[in-house]
């Protein structure tokens, strides 16, 4: 014998001591499945007899049951459960958790119970205990479908539970994970059948006209290859022809090429048929007339489809939920009563609107599941993203329009209403889900974020690296940098990766060389790189639109201008913000001469830059540090050394070493003051600035990481044509590593950038984003010149006895951190171009920033 | 660096005695980074010379800066002045290399230890980034040097940048060599604030036994104590200084001034923070939030209090929790107290539900910490979703600058503030608030007031309800 029950349920084992409860629970489920109440005992007290640690015992059992159940997994409860009180609570846990309770009764003969305590060495309870539990049993047994339970067994013997050979899972009805789609997802009809009939045409379904039966009952839907339907219910009421309509939907339900879920009109028309009594309201008598034709086998036929329509769906491996008034997360996927209702009817406020409608609750404000839901009953003006849902119900019936999703695309198609069938009783203008303001409601609810989303260990899940944790103590440094000097987190769709040297030169006068930097990528398979000349100025992010409204429909912003330059660690570039807002519109101008606008169909750009001279933000760090250090030797050298002469000069010995040192210290302090001095320059006004920009990151609706290098260069390359005083072109070589010429004329390239002052060259995949065997590579790395590293590892780094010592540096760390670092990058801006909600793109972008404060020599 | 020591005595060549370091030779004694040569450039009967040379290993610096605790070494210490200054590091140098001198011996003519000798002594670069030439003379002259002073600039060819923080100081006195060293072994780090490598944990002892006969007279020896000790914090930084990019803030020079400028504030906010717990108290609130606790000086005035059950201190700065865990000796308190505080981390600009449910909220002194286009998210934030009963809130009257001597007209009292307020624009602000959010407020002054700019500190109260 087998029995089925469905694959989330708590399965309540009831039976009196020795009836086998817990041999019964071995056989059938997994251990992990069974929680047993001895063992419970024996958790909190190590004795599991001790009648005293009950309370305690339960308590933990009921922990673990609900954070089961929370997690979705299938729960047994080995315990006597033969009084009523404690059943009661167990299926109470199972409705929070919206999954059925079952109930399984071993009911053997107090004989048997009796004789099995007999043999247990552990405990022996009284045989007044054993029939007292039986007693309880017997009573309990014939109320257990009142007290809730939804399926039952009753074993009544030894040889009835040894018969049972299988206990089978059925999927939920909710549960269609294995349809993947692609699906055209349609919202309310209302029996607008001639608009449904257009939008299905305007997806390429084909309607044809066939033979009436049963199943078609005349029509036949044939969707384009692969593809089907989901109506989300209310396909009758209110309109002209809700019988077509339910002709049409049954008809592709029948043949499986479509879904449908109910509607609350539905529903309410089932009770009608069924003969309850109910309100002929709200559009039903227009239905009642409208069926008034059809014959009664076509109503039966009508009754059972809309019987067995399931509350939502979850499709496509738990990415999808469909569900007539949209769904919570702790309820997708689940079945109870609650499920039900909240999927028909959504979760009102109690309180009633201007209009004398309901006030609805917008669950989707404080939506947060992985699923995207897609649902209607509302009607709105416009459907609209928010919090990964969309309500595509836009009040046809009403004169708006039937909109349908395709899924995955996430493109809308719709058809206007051919005529206002039913005068709305709130105008349809008015969107009871969304305050009155320009923004959308993703935008408004973008406002504020919330800090659960970036405190204490965050795994982010990235498309280009899995996850990646960010440590608590590295979240907590980014909170204050990211609260006390960031930018608006609207603007803020990416920071920039930090960037790994080469590997160390093996030749002896070099840190760094760039055959190193190229065997990197040469050694991991990959054909061609491109050298960029490596600017030394601040990187700067930069994100431009054309015009102010621009920034408010694309970002939700204010009265902050067109756009924003910031830091690395997401500060705003400028402290001037007459400077800024002049350096911004004199970029958006050359944006729009250039064409760039037009050509990449989008009204704003965020571009990856070098923001120079070095000197413009890094100033307090020049002074500090690089010019103090240059002033103190410039003056205390020639002293060091006259005095040396003089010792000299007076017949001391055993003084050359240090002298040959110290003159030695001096000509490389020249050289270091040299170098810090190429990349300062006094900044009055804004041509004193040069930018330089090196990826074309994102525009509307695109992420350019699928673009190579050479394209952005090139791309670039135009912007900079349009305003020469303020861009600068990255020079750039392309090396092919099966054509040694082009290594070497790199190398020499690097050699003469960085004799005359060049910071030196960074070297990147010509793909943007590139895999080798062990995963995705380093975006570029870096291979700086021989007197820029001055300023990096101090003045006389090269001497032989320092540089020897300083070769021996670690990359790893700065390796993994910049792969990370690149994945929520890219991560970030993806999201961004999704129009996702701000949380997610700003938990990528704070793990960026989190990840910066791990702890990495600086000078890498 | 380098310090030349010079004597006119006769003969000057007593001068090798006296540091027990003879003039021929060339001699390197060993510093935990680096060496210290020491020789005579010119020693006749007439005039002598010693000059005292550091050979400072800047790789190895660096390695052991970071092995003491210091992971967190920004850039810019990686190029460091400590090789080519005068600082705490040749004290280091001083006591090594003429540890006799410094302890009063010496055996072969002991009666030039107490010799009163003519002196002269040459630093080509001496840092003294908070004090300058001020600070130079007045830690000098009390002991009767004669002080030479040129301060050098940054960059011969970026003028605009202005000074460095070095001198070169020429010294002269009649003193006694075991003086001099003891003057220069404290004066010197004294001076520069820099941060100090290398030191071990008895410096305070060191300090009493150098400063000994000299330190308790000098006019200056609260300055000179409190400086060379300063100094000594460790070099501990935390993960948030690498992702910080510090803007640098140049100290005033004139340390005076700014030290009383300092305790003016310090006293305000003290009559700030007794003014915010009489408001408090004025109301029946019991459970008390106050965000951006800092360090914990108002946590520490409302725990005095029993009419609040709950105080919970919320900031930003994880440091500043652990600062303000300290300051209230949180791990000692008797286990209801404990209970009744609680320090967390968090954001003004982040909705929170930890702040939901509160009866008041004390805002000192934090709004002027945010950029203006960020005040409207902490509006919503304290405002429409934590909504407690009862807020007060401070924040700077800008008019009051004025009074601040020394104040340009668009500067702010504090390197951090994004804005300050006039009473009109606060007011305004207030009124917007109340409106928007259904609250009835009043405004108080915080501190004395002055005729026509009001007084140092505005605050408003608001209260739940019209």
């Amino acid at each position: 014998m087998e029995i089925k029950i469905p694959e989330l349920s708590l399965v309540v084992l009831i039976g009196a001591s020795g009836s086998g409860k817990s041999s019964f629970a071995k056989k059938h489920f997994k251990e992990t499945e069974v929680l047993s109440s001895d063992y419970c005992r024996a958790l909190v007290s190590d004795d599991e007899n001790n009648q005293k640690a009950t309370d305690d015992a339960f308590d933990v059992l009921n922990y673990i049951a609900a954070k089961r159940l929370k997690n979705g997994l299938l729960t047994v409860i080995d315990a006597t459960n033969v009084q009523k009180a404690s059943r009661n609570s167990l299926v109470a846990l199972a409705r929070k958790f919206h999954c059925l309770p079952v109930a399984i009764v071993l009911d053997l003969p107090e004989s048997v119970c009796a004789e099995r305590n007999k043999n247990r060495t552990d405990r022996n309870l009284g045989n007044h205990v054993i029939r007292n539990q039986r007693l309880d049993l017997k009573r309990s047994v014939k109320k257990l479908k009142l007290e809730g339970f939804r399926h039952i067994f009753h074993f009544k013997s030894e040889e009835e539970i040894n018969a049972l050979s299988n206990i089978n899972r059925d999927k939920l009805y909710t549960n269609k994970k294995e349809e993947t789609g692609p699906f055209d997802i349609i919202g309310d009809v209302h029996g607008c059948y001639d608009e449904l009939v257009l939008l299905l045409q305007k997806l390429d379904y084909q309607l044809d006209q066939v033979e009436y039966d049963n199943k078609q009952f005349g029509i036949q839907v044939t969707p384009p290859a692969g593809r089907k339907a989901i109506f989300l219910g209310d396909l009758v009421d209110r309109g002209p022809a809700s019988p077509q309509v339910l002709k049409l939907a049954m008809s592709m339900v029948n043949t499986d090429s479509a879904l449908c879920v109910p509607g609350n009109h539905d529903v309410k028309l089932y009770k009608y048929l069924i003969g309850k009594k109910v309100q002929i309201k709200h559009g039903l008598q227009e239905t009642i007339e409208q069926l008034a034709t059809e014959t009664d086998e076509f109503k039966r036929e009508v009754k059972e489809f809309i019987y067995n329509l399931r509350s939502h769906y979850v499709l496509d491996g738990g990415k999808l939920v469909v569900a007539h008034a949209g769904l919570i997360e702790e309820m997708q996927g689940r079945g109870s009563g609650a499920v039900r209702s909240f999927c028909l009817y959504g979760e009102t406020t109690g309180e009633i609107d201007e209009f004398g409608l309901p006030v609805r609750y917008n669950w989707a404000k404080e939506y947060r599941g992985a699923a995207k839901v897609i649902y209607g009953h509302t009607p709105v003006p416009e459907a609209e993203w928010f919090n990964r849902t969309i309500d595509i119900d836009t009040g046809c019936v009403f004169g708006g329009k039937l909109t349908a999703l395709r899924y995955p695309e996430e493109e809308l198609v719709a058809i206007d209403a051919k005529e206002v069938y039913c005068e709305p009783v709130r105008p349809l203008h008015v969107n009871p889900l969304k305050e009155n303001s320009e923004l959308s409601s993703q935008q408004l609810y973008d406002d504020l974020l919330n800090i659960e989303d970036v405190t204490g260990k965050r795994i982010v899940q990235t498309r280009l690296r899995n996850n990646i944790t960010i440590r608590e103590e590295n979240s907590i440094a980014a909170l204050e940098v990211m609260s006390r000097f960031a930018i608006n987190p609207k603007w803020l769709m990416y920071l920039p990766p930090t960037m790994s040297p080469c590997g160390t030169s093996t030749l002896p006068d070099y840190l760094e060389y760039p055959e190193q930097a190229l065997n990197y990528y040469r050694k991991r398979g990959v054909k061609n790189v491109i050298c960029e000349e490596k600017h030394m100025g601040s990187r700067a992010v930069l994100v431009v639109c054309k015009d102010e409204e621009t920034a408010l429909k694309c970002f939700g912003i204010e009265g902050e201008g067109i756009g924003i330059c910031y830091t690395r660690t997401g500060r705003n570039f400028f402290n001037d913000a007459e400077l800024e807002k002049a350096f911004l519109e004199r970029v958006s101008y050359c944006l729009s001469e250039t064409g760039f606008w037009k050509e990449h169909n989008t009204d704003w750009v965020c571009l990856d830059t070098e923001l120079m001279p070095w000197s413009a933000k890094a100033q307090a760090l020049i002074k500090d540090q690089y010019a103090s250090v240059g002033a103190a030797a410039t003056v205390v050298l020639p002293a060091v050394n006259k005095a040396l002469e003089a010792a000299k000069n007076r017949g001391i010995k055993d003084i050359d070493a240090v002298m040959q040192k110290f003159t030695g210290k001096e000509g490389m302090m020249a050289k270091y003051v040299k170098a810090y001095r190429q990349y300062c320059w006094p900044v009055k006004t804004l041509l004193d600035f040069k930018l330089a920009p090196f990826h074309i990151l994102a525009t509307e609706g695109a992420v350019y990481t699928d673009k190579n290098h050479l394209w952005h260069m090139e791309t670039i390359a135009k912007i900079c044509q349009g305003d020469p005083d303020l861009f600068t072109a990255t020079p750039y070589k392309l090396v092919d590593f099966d054509a040694e010429d082009s290594v070497k004329e790199a190398i020499n390239w690097w050699e003469e950038l960085t004799a005359k002052g060049g910071e030196g060259m960074v070297v990147k995949p010509l793909d943007f984003i590139t895999y080798g065997k062990e995963g995705i590579l380093q975006p570029a790395v870096k291979c700086r010149g021989k007197e820029y590293l001055r300023i990096i590892y101090g003045p006389d780094y090269d001497l032989p006895e320092n540089i020897e010592r300083l070769k021996n540096r670690g990359l790893s760390r700065k390796r993994s951190m910049a792969i990370r670092e690149f994945a929520l990058g890219v991560e970030s801006l993806e999201r961004f171009v999704k129009k996702e909600p701000l949380r997610r793109i700003h938990e990528s972008v704070f793990g960026v920033l989190a990840l910066e404060s791990e702890v990495v020599d600086p000078r890498l | 660096m380098l310090l030349n020591i010079t004597t006119t005595h006769y003969p000057a060549t007593d001068l090798g005695y006296l540091l027990h370091k003879h003039p021929d030779r060339f001699q390197s004694v060993s510093l935990a980074v680096g060496k210290v040569h020491i020789f005579y450039p010119e020693c006749t009967e007439e005039k002598a010379t010693v000059s005292i040379l550091l050979d400072i290993d800047s790789v190895d610096m660096v390695k052991k800066a970071k092995v003491k605790g210091n992971e967190g070494f920004a850039l810019g210490h990686y190029v460091n002045d400590r090789p080519y200054v005068v600082s705490s590091i040749m004290s280091v140098a001083l006591s090594k290399a003429f540890s006799s001198a410094m302890n009063g011996k010496c055996k072969d003519k002991p009666e030039l230890i107490d010799q009163k000798l003519p002196i002269e002594v040459e630093i080509p670069t001496l840092p003294a980034p908070a004090g300058g030439e001020t600070l130079i003379r007045n830690l000098f002259e009390p002991l009767g040097y004669d002080v030479e002073v040129e301060r050098h600039q940054l960059d011969e060819k970026f003028k605009e940048w202005g000074d460095s923080k070095y001198y070169s100081v020429v010294l002269k006195n009649m003193v006694t060599v075991k003086d001099l060293l003891s003057h220069l072994y404290v004066l010197i780090p004294a001076l520069d604030n820099d941060k100090h490598y290398f030191v071990s944990e008895d410096e305070v002892e060191k300090l009493l036994k150098r400063g000994e006969g000299w330190l308790h007279a000098h006019p200056k020896k609260d300055n000179i104590t409190r400086r060379y000790l300063l100094n000594l914090k460790s070099l501990t930084r935390e993960a948030f200084s690498r992702i910080n990019e510090e803007e640098g803030n140049a100290e005033s020079e004139d340390e005076e001034v700014n030290a009383e400028l300092k305790k003016k504030k310090e006293t305000l906010h003290q009559k700030r923070l007794n003014l915010v717990v009489e408001k408090l108290l004025e109301t029946p609130a019991a459970r008390i939030l106050d965000l951006g606790c800092g360090e914990g000086k108002l946590i520490k005035l409302l725990m005095k209090h029993n009419q609040f059950s709950e105080i919970h201190g919320m900031d930003v700065s994880y440091r500043e929790l652990i600062k303000a865990k300290q300051n209230l000796h949180f791990d000692e308190l008797a286990p209801r107290l404990q209970e009744k505080l609680n320090l967390f981390q968090g954001s003004l600009t982040y909705r929170d539900q930890r702040l939901a449910g509160f009866d008041a909220a004390a805002v000192v002194e934090v709004i002027e910490h945010m950029d203006l286009n960020r005040l409207k998210a902490f509006e919503r934030v304290l405002f429409e979703f934590a909504k407690p009963n009862v807020v007060v809130l401070t924040t700077p009257n800008k008019e009051y600058n004025a009074m601040f001597e020394g104040m340009s007209d668009d500067a702010m009292r504090h390197d951090d503030h994004r804005f300050e307020w006039t009473r009109e624009e606060f007011k305004n602000w207030v009124e917007k608030i109340a409106e928007n959010y259904a609250y009835s407020f009043e405004i108080f002054p915080v501190g004395d007031e002055e005729v026509n700019v009001g007084a140092p500190s505005q605050m408003v109260v608001f209260k739940n309800g019209n």
